[in-house]
């Protein structure tokens, strides 16, 4: 077993039907990382996670978790595995306590051990004086809290999170990344899945998938910088619907979206902002205020999402 | 394997606390049944008492009126109409104000006197075939009886019946509602259980634990196995109390062998959630396929002897049915094991293929 990667996928392919829901899926996480996993409803998240954890088997290809093969040793890499399901999972009309019993026995805890890990997960969740409350009666931010709590009862060196703060509102957000970040710091190696960019930032690294392929995989600061400066801008001007109306015609521009009262435009390459200035001008919106900004990861993700596509409509045969 | 058993433990004490914290499946659990049992304890019955007679004694002789009163002395009949001519009859058969009516021809005294055949005419409502023909058999008896007064016959049948000697269908139905229960009970309790985990989706995070599917299976009926026993103590006391239905055979016995019965009933629950995806599905699902189609053909309602032959094969694949003879035979014959052994062995054969084949689709659905 190396023991420095916790999550290998070879190849990992899975279909149902004619649909490739997994397709041609390779990637490395070392121990006590923060994996971020991104992409878009569909894009073979929640799938690929399953495999992982032992719910679904691959149609080919290969997973290794905490060093066990996911097709073979599945019951092995149950133990060793937390999974936070995109649904909320804990039993409603149990009080906090009862579900903390019951997940810590389907995990095999008893006596000592079991209560030391309830108390753990009571004091991380917050509910140390609510034991006694319906978990229905919780506001949505100590649910997330103590499903995460629930999941990860048996200590398990790795956690799955498919979209573990879905609904929840940006304060408890904040605080669950907290605890996240705490046991990543304790070697716990966290596997997440998010739909926020803000969270994806938190991330060690960060893939992308589309249509079941990983189109991006690295750290946030490395994507952004292979991203090229020089190619996003902030437009400003007196009328910013009129400006999207212009540069949405305007060759060069790869995208063109309003932001609050500016609008966030990205170039195919740095010399078309000649253009996006004629455009203005010759449109009535001279004296727009155009200035580069950063990059975000949004940025690169719709790029490379395009690219993606734009490589399947290729494979369509549109090209010479 | 003490691990198991306190995981085990722990799965089924979760179970039931979530029962006793839904405040509608109590009544349903513990009420329904004994409403059920009360109401098809009463309506459940082919017993037909006090028949409407309507009579034309033409002859009006003292010859007739022994005949008569042949029927007006048994409770099984309640005369309700005297008239004079035989064409009066019809409207009270067309307003259904008389079930059956008789009549006496005006030589029924000559006839008897000479040693001539004395023929009378019944007609009998066929209109509910089950009340009609019953009504009809009770005057035949009645009719028979006054025949062999009047000229003792050379030989004389005394029927007897058997084990339930007054032919109280009560004493036959009531014991197949507590079947009914038991089946109704665990069978949907258990299929909305599994399917309501996979609603919540608390089915999939219990996958990903080290709980095997046996284990989860085991978890899920063993709680509502012991359910269905306390509905059957629930139920007895109204059965051998109220409806004062016999127990001739032995209680720890028929409690018992309840248990092989409902391994089929817990099985065809399990399979009912592995073949739907919603709570109404699982319902429906188990009435109308696993539930009636059993009922029909079990014997409880319709005897199995008058069924075509290649459907008397078919209800030896249902539970119910031998269920049903077990039931019937510990209560009214008081027979044992020494005769239920065939009915016993199908019941944990027929248990074990269903929980074998629910077992392997709750495995499959999970990859």
């Amino acid at each position: 077993m190396s023991s420095a990667i916790a999550v290998e996928a070879r190849r990992l392919t899975r279909t149902f039907g004619t649909f490739r829901a997994v397709d041609d899926v390779s990637f490395a996480v070392p121990r006590g990382e923060v994996f971020g996993f991104l992409g878009s409803n569909g894009a073979g998240k929640t799938t690929t996670i399953r495999i992982l954890c032992g719910l679904l088997a691959p149609t080919s290809g290969s997973a290794s978790v905490a060093g066990l093969d996911v097709a073979t040793q599945a019951a092995a890499i149950k133990e060793r595995v937390g999974y936070m399901s995109q649904r909320f999972s804990l039993y409603t009309d149990l009080t906090v306590e009862e579900n903390l019993r019951f997940w810590g026995a389907a995990y095999g805890l008893h006596g000592a051990r079991a209560a030391a890990r309830r108390h753990w997960a009571l004091e991380m969740a917050d509910l140390t004086g609510r034991r006694r409350t319906l978990v229905r009666e919780l506001p949505g931010g100590l649910r997330q809290r103590l499903a995460l709590g629930a999941a990860l009862l048996h200590s398990p060196p790795i956690a799955f999170l498919d979209e573990p703060t879905g609904g929840v509102d940006p304060a408890a957000r904040r605080r669950f990344w907290g605890v996240i970040d705490g046991l990543a710091a304790g070697g716990t190696t966290i596997f997440v899945t998010t739909h926020f960019m803000d969270e994806a930032e938190r991330c060690h690294r960060v893939a992308l998938m589309h249509a079941g392929r990983l189109v991006a995989l690295d750290t946030p600061a490395r994507l952004k910088a292979a991203f090229g400066a020089d190619t996003v801008f902030e437009v400003r001007s007196r009328s910013p619907q009129a400006a999207l109306r212009i540069l949405e015609g305007t060759a060069g521009v790869a995208e063109a979206t309003l932001f609050g009262e500016a609008l966030h435009v990205v170039l195919t390459t740095p010399d078309a902002v000649a253009a996006v200035h004629g455009a203005l001008n010759g449109g009535g919106e001279a004296g727009a205020e155009i200035r580069p900004i950063p990059p975000t990861l949004e940025d690169v993700f719709m790029r490379a999402i395009a690219a993606a596509a734009r490589a399947d409509g290729g494979a369509a045969g549109d090209r010479p | 394997m003490r691990q198991t058993l306190r995981t085990l433990a722990s799965i089924l004490l979760k179970e039931l606390l979530q029962l006793r914290r839904d405040p509608k499946i109590l009544p349903i659990l513990f009420v329904a049944p004994v409403f059920q049992l009360l109401i098809l304890g009463y309506a459940a019955t082919t017993d037909i008492r006090r028949v409407e007679l309507a009579v034309a004694d033409l002859d009006r002789t003292p010859a007739s009126r022994r005949l008569l009163e042949g029927f007006t002395a048994s409770p099984s009949f309640q005369l309700v109409a005297e008239v004079d001519s035989q064409e009066q009859l019809g409207p009270l058969l067309d307003r259904g104000e008389a079930r059956l009516a008789l009549t006496i021809p005006a030589d029924f005294a000559a006839r008897q006197v000479k040693g001539l055949p004395t023929p009378v005419q019944l007609l009998a409502d066929g209109s509910d075939a089950a009340a009609g023909t019953i009504g009809l058999g009770y005057a035949l008896g009645t009719l028979q009886l006054a025949a062999e007064n009047a000229a003792p016959a050379g030989v004389e049948l005394r029927p007897k019946v058997l084990y339930n000697p007054e032919l109280v269908s009560r004493n036959f139905m009531v014991p197949g509602v507590l079947a009914m229960i038991i089946m109704v009970m665990t069978m949907i309790l258990t299929a909305m259980a599994l399917v309501r985990e996979r609603e919540l989706g608390t089915m999939e995070q219990l996958l990903v634990t080290p709980l095997t599917p046996g284990q989860i299976i085991l978890g899920k009926l063993l709680p509502y196995a012991l359910v269905g026993l306390v509905e059957i103590l629930t139920a007895l006391p109204i059965v051998l109390l109220h409806f004062r239905v016999p127990l001739r055979g032995s209680l720890l016995l028929l409690v018992v062998l309840c248990l092989p019965f409902m391994l089929c009933t817990l099985g065809l629950g399990l399979l009912v959630s592995t073949l739907s995806h919603t709570q109404q599905q699982a319902m429906m699902l188990a009435a109308f396929v696993f539930m009636l189609p059993q009922i029909y053909l079990s014997g409880f309602v319709f005897p199995i002897q008058n069924m075509p032959a290649a459907f008397q094969w078919v209800t030896y694949l249902v539970p119910l049915r031998h269920f049903v003879v077990i039931l019937r035979g510990v209560f009214l014959k008081g027979v044992g094991l020494d005769v239920l052994w065939p009915q016993v062995a199908a019941l944990l054969l027929l248990g074990t293929v269903i929980l074998a084949a629910a077992r392997a689709r709750f495995a499959r659905r999970l990859g």
